[in-house]
């Protein structure tokens, strides 16, 4: 219990928990089932984020000395390992009483890469083949091993993710000497190559196993070396081209290892900024927008104070009123207040008939923010429901209008700690 | 101002709408028996519920309604919410009344009925998916394992399917507290329903959904303090976020969930 206990906690520092992508329904003999779209959250934990996974380390020995690690060389932290049947049984007993959806499964690097990787390939191999596990299984693919055993653990598992954890290599190298990205895209290349080539493979042939059916996933560490929004945005937008990539996630930096002289010292991560870069992913992967819409050369950090979407909206103030009855969907998505949901809904009721501000709102419309930036051509009367366009207000009016005191509280404080330590 | 007064049961429902039409009259209310009666209420109707009215009906909406759209109308019935009546009535009169050929009115959402019925099969539709979430199973001596919960709509007959496929080598017992009704899949036949002749007699306590300890199979002890753990030990304490947990997971589903237990 103390060795789970243990790992976990070296474990958690990765934010990946995503149980989507795969559709594998029950088979008979095999326990479980992998559902598609959303994933299953199975809980949440006190700070909130959500636990699909057993997150947990094979071990926490670790011959790297990352500086932005909890888990690196030269920390003293408690150490354990787990053996392979103590996972394999755990996995096993937490699914069956419905706690998971299956196993995120990483370690630290003992001896050197392939002989991690093939501990972490054996146990996702156990798991389908003698457990007959049927639920979703996500390996973290070690930099540096070879490709056999990456072709080797894609077999088994619905996604591999291997982290950049630094966008720029520079930095990355300061922080972690021992380490490139080389290190990083080569097996992210391995990975994509493997998945397009079974694809080839069962267009011929329909009894070949899938492999890594959910593609990957990658994560980078926000706040802990001098990287821009814009860098980030920009590396995220160009993963997300590849064919098989399918998350990037931030992390907030934690500081964890508070001695090293490379690293500022955070009172609590940034947060704000974390969420920003989310929002910012969303507007990439949902929102049709290109990176270079979000930031460039003069913003190349998001504002803290509004979201992206609205910041866009005001720097841009020519593209609006947007007509909800005419324009189409693309256009409606960048309406600040309208969401993928919302501009559906209009798209379909519009055929009936002319929508006005009263529709949107009773369809969920978020019109405190929305309200300056469409037009319904409707006659109204009432000052309550008149709708004010951005650009008889002007954008630098409207932006204190939309900014709300918590908001402006929240980004004021995580300013002020960058100044007091950065 | 037209009343029609039904069972509160589907079937009933339906035979409202039969009668409207045959009556040849369009009324403004559907209320079960115990409503007040609106203040300017001066015709009342007492549906009588009829299977082959019903039956009529269905079939008419099946031939006008995409399957979607049907089925919506099925999940949202499940939510048990006395506010569905009305809508649900107007809403399947207004397809009856539409023109042939006009585009078919269930995704209108600017039609106040229309967004009233979908968003409360959204509701619905959210709490089964919390229901797939949040059911703890534990393992009773006999190998069972039990999951017992009480949602606030009746969601349990659109979620068992989704645990058939997944546990289907395991024998297991889904309850629910608030309706007195379960599902037992005995790990091969379809899974059947039941309900308990003397609830007070069964092995675990409905309250908090536990088995009593002579039932309990003698790792689950382990692993639910494992779980609670390695709960505790996933949290980033530099991140806490009370509010989003809570957003999540509400606490009303706090008590059937082994990780929000004390031990």
């Amino acid at each position: 219990m103390e060795k789970l206990r243990i790992l976990a906690e070296s474990a958690k520092y990765d934010v990946s928990c995503s149980s989507s992508g795969t559709v594998r329904s029950g088979k008979k003999g095999m326990v479980g089932s992998t559902v598609g779209g959303l994933g299953i959250c199975h809980s949440f934990a006190d700070d909130g984020r959500c636990i699909a996974l057993l997150k947990v380390m094979l071990t926490n020995y670790c011959m790297y000395d990352c500086a932005y690690c909890i888990n690196r060389r030269s920390n003293d932290i408690r150490r354990a390992t787990l053996s392979v049947s103590e996972l394999e049984e755990i996995t096993m007993e937490f699914y069956r009483r419905n706690y998971i959806e299956g196993l995120f499964l990483s370690s630290g690097v003992v001896r050197n890469p392939d002989y991690t990787m093939e501990r972490l390939a054996a146990i996702a191999r156990d798991l389908r083949t003698v457990h007959r596990f049927n639920g979703y299984i996500h390996l973290k693919s070690i930099p540096g091993c070879s490709q056999e055993l990456l072709n080797e653990a894609g077999r088994y598992a619905d996604r591999m993710s291997v982290n950049i954890e630094i966008p720029n290599e520079e930095s990355l190298k300061m922080l972690a000497p021992e380490k490139d990205h080389q290190s990083v895209f080569q097996p992210m290349r391995l990975i994509q190559q493997g998945v397009l080539e079974n694809k080839e493979d069962r267009r011929r042939m329909h009894h070949v196993p899938r492999f890594v059916p959910a593609g990957q996933s990658t994560q980078m560490i926000v706040g802990a070396t001098k990287e821009t929004d814009r860098d980030i945005l920009q590396m995220s937008s160009a993963l997300y081209g590849q064919p098989t990539m399918r998350r990037v996630y931030y992390s907030g930096y934690v500081s964890v290892n508070t001695t090293d002289p490379r690293l500022p010292v955070l009172k609590q991560p940034p947060l704000v900024r974390e969420n920003r870069l989310y929002q910012a992913d969303w507007l990439l992967r949902f929102y049709h927008f290109k990176v270079d819409e979000i930031v460039d050369e003069k913003h190349a950090n998001l504002d803290l104070e509004i979201d992206p979407k609205l910041a866009w909206a005001l720097r841009h103030p020519e593209a609006f009123p947007v007509d909800i009855n005419t324009a189409d969907y693309e256009m409606l998505l960048r309406v600040p207040g309208l969401g993928t949901k919302s501009a559906w809904l209009i798209i379909n009721s519009r055929r009936f008939g002319r929508l006005n501000s009263y529709d949107l709102k009773k369809m969920g419309v978020v019109m405190k923010k929305a309200k300056y930036f469409i037009t319904c051509h409707e006659l109204t009367s009432s000052p309550a429901t008149f709708l004010t366009s951005v650009n008889e207000l002007s954008p630098e009016r409207l932006r204190p209008l939309l900014v709300s005191k918590a908001q402006q509280k929240r980004a004021a404080e995580e300013q002020q700690l960058k100044l007091d330590f950065g | 101002m037209t009343c029609y007064l039904f069972d509160g049961t589907m079937d009933g429902l339906l035979t409202a709408v039969f009668d409207a039409f045959a009556l040849h009259e369009q009324p403004d209310e559907l209320l079960t028996a115990g409503d007040e009666l609106p203040l300017f209420c001066d015709r009342t109707h007492q549906v009588t519920s009829d299977e082959e009215k019903a039956g009529r009906v269905w079939t008419g909406l099946e031939k006008r309604l995409p399957p979607e759209a049907l089925r919506l109308i099925s999940v949202s019935w499940l939510s048990e919410l006395k506010e569905l009546n009305t809508p649900l009535f107007q809403y399947i009169c207004k397809v009856f009344r539409q023109s042939a050929g006009a585009p078919s009115i269930e995704r209108n959402f600017s039609d106040p009925d229309v967004l009233t019925v979908t968003n409360i099969a959204r509701r619905v539709l959210h709490e089964q998916l919390r229901m797939k979430q949040f059911i703890r199973f534990q393992k009773a001596k006999d190998g069972t394992y039990l999951g017992v919960v009480s949602p606030d709509h009746n969601v349990l007959p659109i979620v068992i399917n989704h645990f058939c496929d997944r546990f289907n080598d395991q024998p297991w017992l889904i309850y629910d507290a608030g309706r007195h009704y379960g599902y037992y899949y005995d790990g091969s036949a379809a899974p059947i329903r039941i309900t308990f002749e003397e609830e007070s007699a069964v092995p675990f306590n409905l309250e908090n959904g536990r088995l009593n300890d002579e039932a309990l199979s003698s790792d689950d002890q382990l692993m639910q303090e494992l779980w609670r753990t390695y709960f505790k030990a996933i949290c980033i304490k530099e991140r806490m976020n009370p509010r989003k947990q809570l957003s999540d997971m509400p606490r009303r589903y706090w008590k059937y969930m082994t990780e929000k237990q004390t031990r």
